[in-house]
């Protein structure tokens, strides 16, 4: 196995609830609740849930932009856990992150020049023939004209600014890039060239990718593992192919079936399995499984006692009391809405 | 006679940099009971279209020709007043978020009342009656409790749920969907699509659904109308766009998204560029800067703009290509690279 270049143990954002005047903590919303995992060097992972479930405080967890309350992030050796700003400066280097929005993630009184510059001047790194002459081999990188140096956000279309932000990412030659939902903002045919980008970029440049997103077809595409969140829990983790094609949690087959598919065909005959209600709140999530409240193969054990993260198949852990095995899709429980 | 029509619809937008043209000669059809799916990117006048049928234009500085039939009343020249009394009670709209489209200070169950109550002589008691009947329809649990929340009371599902209890709420014979689940998370989609689905059955109604997911569309479609730039590009049966499309931007669309039920392709088949400003929609066809197949059209590309025209039952294609060609195309260089 390749060795891992980020390793995740057991980390924790709990966000406190206050109340009155003194601010006495109330409660606290667990965006993330004890999740592990590790990112090999040079793979895609793929981190996807429904809003709400964490996927977006992870990935700022692991860049560091907000502060974890427990567990501990290992990245290329270091604990990063709780390093100080000025130790970590320098290895966010190595570590950078693509927004979902192309829209506010860019400076709209910065030009393009400057904005993909930035990262150059906060590090103080000199190149040999000057930021200028890096930037624009950046910016040709990622299929933008060199000349659009000099212009400004609001002059470019959403695929283009994406492109802009994926160029600052790129700057300084990260290793690890953690992109939030980097295509859901975008139309459809721009977010087939962004991904197309991604993946020639990961080729040329021995990228490893965290990729966070709701998107279940975009997400098969790109990765080669993928963790499945669900309330702020990792429910299962297992190779691309083995989590589409056998999923083992039940979230995991609900969340597959409700993708709606682009085939007349399939309409009528296909398995679906529909859950009832929304995502439970975080701030007061079910005891034991959280997924309890919303499924189908739910015991009283289910309500007790929690479901550890056991790895079933060879790279295939599901925490489940009753996983479904191979093929998913025998089984029809279907409860309608 | 046809429950809804279009001719012709135009849609300008008269501005300072110059005139946008929306929506630029629109034409279909669509029967009571039938679904008519919409798709298109950002800026290709999909919504403009659903706000125009339902007069929501009107008065303001859109130029709007062209005519639109809704049992047999022609409503872009009507009168506001008119127009007024036909929707919420003949025809309706689901917003795309609604969240925004729910007023905040009055309870849902307030806001169901106040449209039955437009249209509907009734007091103000059976009207609480049938807003919590409705609620209760579209599967809100404990109706009678949940009338009196507020709209921040309810999660974004039921806000939808709720949404579409109102637009239901005075029997409407055409409802618009505009975006209905792109702001909801995909095991709620799921069963907001179903419910659409079953309400359509039991209301007879006359359904256009304006979605950029082909998914989507695929799901309850019967019949689907591709835009680009203002204009229809393609129209058919949902089976005609999905087995059989002929324009270059519906195999694009098809192209650009990566699909679960096949195989994981190694690459993704874009569209380059990117979609067109409506001041400066391409001269002759409005996707020729993008199209791959352009330069067979041996000119025409960039100087005609092509016809909508029949290739089969019903089927109609605006491209230059001829229809021998396109259909080769699509057999030979589109589909096995879509399926491979």
């Amino acid at each position: 196995m390749t060795e891992s270049i980020l390793s995740v143990q057991g980390l924790e954002k709990h966000f406190p609830v206050t109340k009155g005047l003194f601010k006495t903590q109330v409660g606290a919303v667990k965006a993330v609740d004890g999740i592990s995992f590790d990112v090999r060097k040079g793979e895609t992972l793929g981190l996807v849930g429904e809003s709400g479930c964490g996927k977006t405080t992870t990935g700022r967890l692991i860049t560091r932009l907000i502060e974890p309350t427990g567990g501990k992030i290992t990245f290329e050796g270091h604990d990063i856990t709780h390093m100080k700003q000025g130790r970590l400066r320098p290895l966010r280097r190595d570590m950078q992150m693509i927004f979902q929005d192309p829209y506010s993630s860019l400076n709209p009184r910065h030009t393009v020049g400057a904005i993909v510059g930035a990262p150059f001047r906060i590090q103080g790194i000199q190149t040999e023939q000057g930021t200028k002459k890096a930037v624009q081999e950046i910016l040709e990188l990622v299929g933008l004209n060199p000349e659009h140096y000099n212009r400004y956000p609001h002059e470019f279309s959403g695929g283009q600014r994406q492109r802009i932000g994926i160029a600052r990412t790129l700057a300084l030659k990260p290793k690890l890039i953690i992109a939030d939902e980097p295509v859901s903002a975008l139309d459809v045919s721009i977010q087939a060239q962004v991904v197309n980008l991604l993946e020639d970029l990961q080729n040329e440049l021995d990228l490893t990718y965290v990729v966070i997103a709701h998107d279940l077809s975009v997400v098969r595409h790109i990765s080669d593992r993928v963790a499945v969140m669900y309330l702020g829990k990792i429910v299962e983790v297992a190779d691309r192919k083995d989590l589409y094609a056998s999923p083992m949690h039940p979230y995991t087959n609900a969340l597959l079936s409700a993708v709606p598919i682009p085939d007349t065909r399939q309409r009528e005959n296909r398995e679906r399995i529909r859950l009832t209600g929304d995502v439970p709140s975080p701030l007061n999530p079910p005891p034991a499984c959280r997924f309890h409240t919303r499924c189908w193969k739910a015991q009283e054990v289910c309500k007790t006692q929690e479901p550890p993260l056991a790895e079933l198949a060879p790279g295939h852990a599901v925490a489940c009391h009753f996983p479904e095995n191979a093929p998913a899709k025998t089984e029809a429980p279907a409860t309608v809405a | 006679m046809t429950f809804l029509q279009l001719k012709d619809l135009k849609i300008h937008f008269p501005t300072d940099d110059g005139l946008v043209k929306s929506v630029d000669g629109l034409s279909f059809n669509l029967e009571r009971g039938k679904t008519l799916g919409i798709v298109g990117e950002s800026g290709s006048g999909k919504s403009v279209t659903s706000l125009g049928i339902l007069g929501l234009h009107k008065g303001g500085r859109a130029k709007i020709s062209g005519e639109v039939w809704l049992d047999g009343e022609e409503l872009v020249s009507a009168s506001q007043e008119h127009v007024r009394t036909l929707r919420g009670k003949k025809m309706s709209m689901i917003f795309q978020d609604p969240l925004s489209a729910m007023h905040p200070y009055y309870t849902v169950g307030d806001q169901i009342i106040e449209a039955y109550r437009i249209h509907n002589d009734v007091p103000k008691k059976v009207a609480k009656k049938h807003a919590i009947d409705m609620l209760g329809r579209v599967g809100i649990p404990q109706p009678d409790r949940r009338v009196d929340s507020y709209p921040h009371e309810f999660s974004g599902g039921m806000r939808q749920r709720a949404m579409i209890a109102m637009a239901l709420s005075c029997d409407p014979e055409l409802l618009i969907a505009d975006e209905p689940t792109t702001a909801l998370d995909v095991t709620v989609q799921a069963q907001i699509l179903d419910l659409m689905r079953d309400l359509q059955r039991d209301f007879n109604a006359a359904l256009i659904i304006i979605t950029h997911d082909l998914g989507v569309v695929a799901e309850l479609s019967d019949d689907i109308l591709v835009m680009y730039g203002g204009k229809c590009i393609e129209y058919g049966s949902a089976d005609d766009i999905f087995e059989r499309p002929e324009h270059p931007y519906t195999w694009g669309l098809l192209g650009s998204m990566p699909r679960l039920d096949r195989e994981v392709t190694e690459r993704l088949l874009p569209i380059k560029g990117s979609p067109p400003s409506l001041i400066n929609v391409p001269s002759g066809c409005a996707f020729h800067p993008r199209c791959a197949f352009e330069p067979r059209t041996g000119g025409k590309g960039s100087t005609l703009v092509p016809d909508l025209g029949e290739t089969e039952g019903g089927h109609l294609v605006r491209c230059h290509l001829p229809r021998e060609e396109r259909r080769a195309i699509w057999a030979t260089e589109i589909k096995p690279k879509l399926e491979s």
